[in-house]
């Protein structure tokens, strides 16, 4: 009797395993790289939310894109390269796209994914110049890049000293990983074009101590301060530098140091920090409400849906967006809704998100337009300055999108991707 | 007097404010190696627990709210929207005690006698269980901890130093953070507080008696049990005074759990056993490191000194002095 249950039991649970492993084999597979607890946790999971809420969305609204349901597994990394990888190798297998959602994981698994065939999207962070298409296949890292994100805080910190910041000062606080330092080659690229002395500190993971770096700030009275830095590194810098009364307008984070999760802590002293942006806060979109009507509503928000409309939270609706646009592209040019992960990345290489596109997904003056190309992955290299007011906690844009360098950030691009090519023994495409 | 000469006056004052914050947190760890031989590597958890707890208290957070919603389909978050600071610190010294009575019931009761590498294996289970239970109780974003602390540059200490550089020199005055001095005074109040119980007080005594040998405790009728919940609640008290003090600075997060790795250098030259070895091993550690960062950081390319150049001044030490500056002495009988 006990063998003859046993055996039900056992026969049971294969044709479950098997059923879930042919509906993960028939969906689109697009694994998440989260971080959910650890140290930065209070940014990995607004984030995730976005996705998963926006792939929801998808799944309820449209049956999915071209009547395939997304799957999306989540991978815990908390935010360790190491583990990254693990999670990478454990759900590659059938994989669309992965979204590492670290540059110190992005750069591990840059090699890993070209030779397996799978494509990574690392949204305005990861290796640089990997917005060559040429040389990186199965990278993308549009709409903006790190070095156009410093290229582009240099020219607001221009345009507020009518074009002239010769002998003027501007130190980088920065995480020291390789996120961190993705912008010191551009930094010192455009010091010696516009004369300005740059000041490099470092700031060790997690950066819950900082006095010794602001110590040394207050005393070479830099001009302006850039950061790079996530997590607690970024709530105890903006407290640091409301502490010793660095004028927060000459205060600028990278689109990573500009959250609510950032400026909270701080208080009224956060007053009138600045931050760059890719994507607009708020909920005031068709998106939102889409996700309100067919996630929240229902009872299906990730989390418990505290995070909607925040920073973190519409930026993760932004990179799910582009990564299930990849797939309609790829949908059409192929003519099936059975896409294998080279076609998906055939689709990532043609996805247009003109102003007409972002206002049909629902993201009208979301973000600004932009196109991949073959030779270009890093997309229109477009980015916003924000302003926090700390009375009415909320983010306010105070510029227009704008452009970086693109003399300086291509030919940088140019020598680190040809670098890379020749050490990969890569030969060039897109000729 | 010279610019130079004020700003490392400056650098060292820094240095000896941010080792008391060290010293909070090493504290807490000399309470109870002292008392039980545990090695509590769940230390640094235990303020972050405590800080959450605090500010669950002070906003009316409904503890377990997100699981109760996801089990039940309701839609819990807040039972009353604010609670005064007095009474939240008060209920979280009242948690942080059922935490230690819960703890001994359910970990240490279990492993009495055991081998100091056993308990202390079961403290580090125990900070990632209390980290996922922190977690699912208050949730992982980040909170603004305010108890009334003020914080911020000292703009008198500013204004009575500005005059001391010489006329025409580039100078702005000393830079010291309110919330630092506070947590100095603090800190004076804790051990002097800590001294004069273990001095002239009963249950004092016996927890000297306690540390100084357990066997000769219990034969006089100490209850070992009672004594460690005792010593476990201190010290989460003690954690809840670092909680306060690192989650007014940097917002409560869980990255705040990461302070007991700054704790262990201050250990390592103050002694396990010593509180004003955790005091002065605090203040040479903090003032190490800045004056590490600020005068040799910028020959490294890399720089960031601060973080392991501790460990640096902790690994010297070791080797000529094991048992750290006012630790017991290690005394081998061949």
């Amino acid at each position: 009797m006990r063998i003859k249950q046993l055996l039900i039991g056992m026969t049971a649970s294969v044709i479950a395993v098997s059923s879930y492993i042919e509906m993960a084999v028939a969906d689109l597979k697009f694994p998440m790289l989260v971080y959910r607890t650890g140290a930065y946790a209070p940014n990995g999971i607004p984030n995730a939310d976005g996705f998963v809420d926006y792939y929801k969305m998808i799944n309820a609204r449209d049956g999915g894109i071209g009547g395939e349901k997304i799957f999306h597994p989540e991978c815990e990394t908390g935010y360790k390269t190491q583990v990254g990888v693990e999670c990478y190798e454990k759900n590659k297998k059938d994989a669309m796209v992965f979204q590492p959602m670290s540059t110190g994981i992005t750069y591990q698994l840059i090699p890993k994914a070209t030779a397996d065939g799978v494509s990574i999207y690392s949204t305005g962070y990861g290796r640089t110049s990997a917005a060559n298409g040429k040389v990186f296949k199965w990278v993308f890292n549009a709409p903006v890049t790190y070095w156009d994100g410093a290229s582009i805080a240099v020219r607001h910190i221009l345009k507020q000293n009518l074009g002239n910041i010769k002998g003027k000062k501007i130190a980088l606080v920065y995480h020291n990983s390789a996120y961190g330092k993705e912008p010191i080659r551009t930094l010192e690229t455009l010091a010696k074009k516009h004369g300005y002395k740059l000041m490099l500190l470092p700031v060790d993971h997690p950066g819950q101590e900082q006095k010794a770096t602001w110590l040394k700030i207050r005393k070479a009275r830099p001009n302006y301060v850039l950061m790079w830095g996530w997590g607690v590194m970024n709530q105890v810098a903006i407290k640091s530098a409301a502490s010793i009364k660095f004028p927060m307008e000459n205060f600028i984070g990278i689109w990573w140091s500009g959250s609510e999760n950032d400026v909270l802590p701080a208080g009224q002293g956060a007053h009138g920090y600045k931050s760059l942006t890719f994507n607009a806060p708020g909920t005031d979109y068709q998106v939102h409400k889409d996700i309100k009507k067919y996630v929240h509503d229902k009872g299906e928000a990730s989390g418990d849906g505290s995070h909607f409309g925040t920073v973190l939270y519409n930026r993760g609706l932004f990179q799910a967006m582009v990564q299930v646009e990849a797939a309609t592209v790829a949908q059409k040019i192929h003519g099936t809704s059975k896409i294998t992960p080279a076609m998906y990345r055939d689709g990532f290489e043609n996805v247009n998100l003109t102003a007409k596109r972002l206002e049909e997904l629902g993201f009208k003056d979301f973000a600004p337009p932009f196109k991949i190309t073959c030779e270009n992955h890093g997309g229109s290299g477009l980015a916003a300055v924000q302003q926090w007011d700390a009375k009415a906690k909320k983010w306010n844009m105070i510029t227009e999108y704008m452009y970086g360098d693109s003399d300086v950030v291509q030919k940088l691009i140019a020598e680190d991707s040809s670098k890379y090519a020749a050490e990969q023994k890569i030969a060039e495409r897109c000729n | 007097m010279s610019v130079e000469l004020l700003n490392f006056i400056e650098t060292v004052l820094n240095g000896l404010m941010s080792g008391v914050m060290y010293s909070l947190v090493a504290l807490g760890f000399v309470l109870i190696f002292k008392a039980s031989g545990v090695f509590n590597f769940a230390q640094g958890v235990f303020a972050l627990f405590a800080a959450l707890t605090l500010v669950g208290y002070q906003t009316g957070q409904v503890p377990f709210a997100h699981l109760i919603n996801e089990l039940f389909g309701t839609n819990y978050h807040n039972w009353y929207a604010s609670m005064p600071n007095f009474l939240a610190i008060l209920l979280t010294m009242v948690t942080m005690i059922a935490l230690a009575w819960i703890i001994e019931r359910l970990v240490l009761k279990h492993l009495v006698n055991q081998d100091p590498i056993i308990l202390f294996m079961a403290t580090i289970g125990l900070a990632f269980a209390l980290e996922g239970v922190g977690d699912l109780m208050w949730g992982s974003d980040v909170k603004v901890l305010d108890v009334g602390i003020p914080s911020g540059g000292s703009i008198w200490l500013e204004e009575a130093t500005i005059g001391l550089a010489a006329e025409g020199s580039d100078y702005y005055g000393m830079y010291v953070d309110v919330l630092n001095i506070w947590a100095t005074v603090i800190a004076v109040i804790l051990v002097v507080t800590l001294a004069l119980f273990s001095q002239y007080t009963k249950t004092g005594r016996a927890l000297r008696a306690v540390a100084d040998d357990h066997q000769a405790a219990l034969s006089v009728g100490i209850s070992l049990r009672s004594i460690w919940i005792l010593v476990w609640a201190i010290s989460g008290f003690i954690a809840m005074v670092a909680g306060i003090m690192w989650g007014t600075e940097s917002g409560v997060q869980f990255s705040l759990s990461l302070i007991a790795l700054k704790a262990l250098p201050v250990l390592i030259l103050g002694g396990f056993t010593s509180i004003p070895g955790a005091i002065i091993g605090g203040l040479l550690i903090g003032v190490g490191e800045k004056l590490a960062e600020i005068y040799i950081g910028g020959y490294f390319e890399t720089g960031a000194l601060e973080n392991w150049f501790a460990y640096v001044m902790a690994l010297v030490f070791l080797l000529f002095r094991p048992q750290g500056l006012f630790g017991d002495k290690i005394i081998e009988r061949v």
